[in-house]
């Protein structure tokens, strides 16, 4: 009996390093990078301006969370990255459908998105600081004018292309039209719509960002360019970090929430059976 | 022809109510030219020697920042897609970066090349890189293996798989990743021009917009926007032409 045990046992550590070492794949390369960081920038192979060694910088951002600095602006740029890609979301699904709906929104948007789409918005930058000025306003509008393409030109095509056969059979069922666009075509069209949303969130990060840096107004964008601006490389690598961050989380949020709200839908659930 | 003015009549609107607007004074904002002294503005410019100047340095940036990273990203993601060292050296550190709001690398790249090309250069090249690789990645993991397999029973090498099977397999979606690129390129290079240049399409836009002279400056505005449009549908006719033997 001890030897079955002792056989289990060998399983349950080859099984582990196993782990161990898939651990090691999945991070190691990320390790090695940022421990070479260390010490490339402690060997002073270039200067400490060009490059500063991780630790300070890992310090530096330590002591904003301490002093409740890095919680303020991460949250600046948060609010007008997020209220940006919310109104985005929001006034771009709404035009999407309707464009879907009605051949006249449709004749006069279809040109607008088809040129809007591709084009550099950010270009208009210069335009929102006459128009809205310097602050809040303008950052977030900005942002909303970037990343609402994506939004309605996703929606429109989800929206026409849901399945005719779906709406008619719920007219046929007595549905109203409220009841088809709310029960059929927007769930229909959602995963498509999650899409276009997923490509918006990070163009409005990239907005808020460059935003922030050209107004100022503080935020991660606005101190960073001032952190380069006075020669304070730390402060310009506690950026980079903080602002990978939170990119990353707010990514990862939407996917989240993509499998929260198409729980029902097939790619959830080929993902659970894995 | 009718078709393409119906097609289009929408912004003929615009324009209209673009004119209208602020000689009627209905809406009022500040420094809104109305679009004939806009029109008037683009035809100066056009003729204007000093505009190729800035054009011509904005191109040399995106073509090259743009050029690099397709280059270095498809060899890249082909080689970490068939390569396990490869992949198991460069797909953390991909994943982990390829989230990050690019434009957060623009004064790291002021701090490391200055206020020149080479620091436009590096943006466009750094920002693009990731997608780049991510594209050329998918696509190469998702050729599928059958075709492979059946090259390799016809005794095709590795370098002839590589080059007669995995590229135009997956080209289509690398494509797609490089139009994703190219969007992002002339984001990048725009605001990059904004906040650190003497030279480019995006300082002049900023320039004028600071001396005040806001009709050639909406005129710019416009032609970066038609620029980054026509060099999108250029990018689309050259991907239907390139993938038209899929059909």
């Amino acid at each position: 009996m001890a030897g079955v045990a002792d056989v289990r046992r060998q399983h349950t550590y080859a099984g582990l390093v196993r782990l161990g070492l898939r651990g090691l794949a999945a991070t190691g390369s990320v390790i090695a990078l940022l421990i070479a960081w260390e010490l490339f920038a402690r060997a002073e192979v270039v200067s400490a301006f060009l490059l500063p060694p991780l630790t300070l910088v890992l310090e530096r951002i330590g002591k904003d969370l301490i002093s409740g600095a890095l919680p303020v602006q991460l949250g600046l740029t948060l609010y007008r990255a997020v209220a940006g890609f919310t109104l985005a979301a929001l006034f771009g699904i709404l035009i999407g459908v309707l464009m879907a709906r009605s051949k006249s929104v449709s004749w006069f948007f279809d040109p607008i998105v088809s040129i809007g789409f591709p084009a550099p918005k950010i270009a208009f930058l210069p335009v929102f600081i006459l128009w809205f000025g310097l602050f809040d306003l303008s950052k977030i509008l900005m942002t909303v004018f970037a990343a609402i393409f994506p939004v309605i030109g996703a929606t429109a095509a989800a929206t026409e292309g849901v399945d005719k056969y779906l709406i008619w059979s719920a007219r046929n069922a007595g549905a109203s039209e409220g009841e088809i666009l709310w029960e059929v075509v927007l769930p229909a069209a959602m995963p498509q719509i999650i899409t276009g949303l997923q490509v918006a969130l990070p163009i409005s990060l990239i907005v808020t960002i460059v935003s922030e840096m050209v107004m100022g107004g503080e935020g991660l964008g606005g101190n960073m360019i001032g952190a380069a601006r006075f020669a304070d490389s730390v402060g310009v690598f506690a950026g980079i970090v903080q602002i990978a961050i939170a990119g990353y989380l707010l990514i990862k949020g939407l996917e989240l929430i993509r499998q929260g709200l198409l729980v029902w839908h097939q790619e959830t659930q080929q993902l659970s059976t894995f | 022809m009718t078709s393409v003015l119906a097609r289009y009549a929408p912004l003929a609107l615009i324009a209209i109510a673009w004119e209208a607007a602020p000689r009627l004074g209905v809406l009022v904002l500040p420094a809104l030219p109305p679009f004939s002294t806009v029109v008037l503005a683009m035809g100066r410019l056009v003729i204007d020697p000093e505009l190729y100047v800035h054009a011509g340095a904005s191109l040399m940036r995106e073509v090259a920042g743009l050029g690099l990273a397709v280059f270095i990203g498809v060899v890249l993601g082909i080689v970490m897609a068939w390569y396990t060292p490869v992949r198991v050296l460069f797909n953390p550190l991909v994943r982990c970066v390829y989230p990050m709001p690019k434009s957060a690398l623009i004064p790291v790249m002021i701090m490391w090349l200055g206020i020149g090309h080479l620091s436009k250069i590096g943006l466009i090249f750094l920002g693009c890189l990731l997608p780049v690789i991510v594209s050329a990645y998918n696509a190469a993991r998702g050729v599928e293996t059958v075709l492979i397999w059946s090259a390799q029973s016809a005794g095709a090498s590795r370098s002839e798989i590589l080059r007669e099977i995995i590229l135009p397999a997956s080209l289509p979606e690398i494509m797609a990743g490089v139009r994703t690129a190219l969007a992002l390129s002339f984001v990048l290079l725009v605001s990059s021009e904004f906040l650190m240049a003497r030279e480019g399409l995006g300082y002049l836009i900023a320039f004028m917009g600071e001396g005040g002279i806001y009709d050639a400056m909406f005129a710019t505005v416009l032609l970066v926007s038609a620029i980054g449009f026509l060099a999108d549908r250029a990018y689309l006719a050259l991907m239907r032409r390139t993938l038209a033997w899929r059909e």
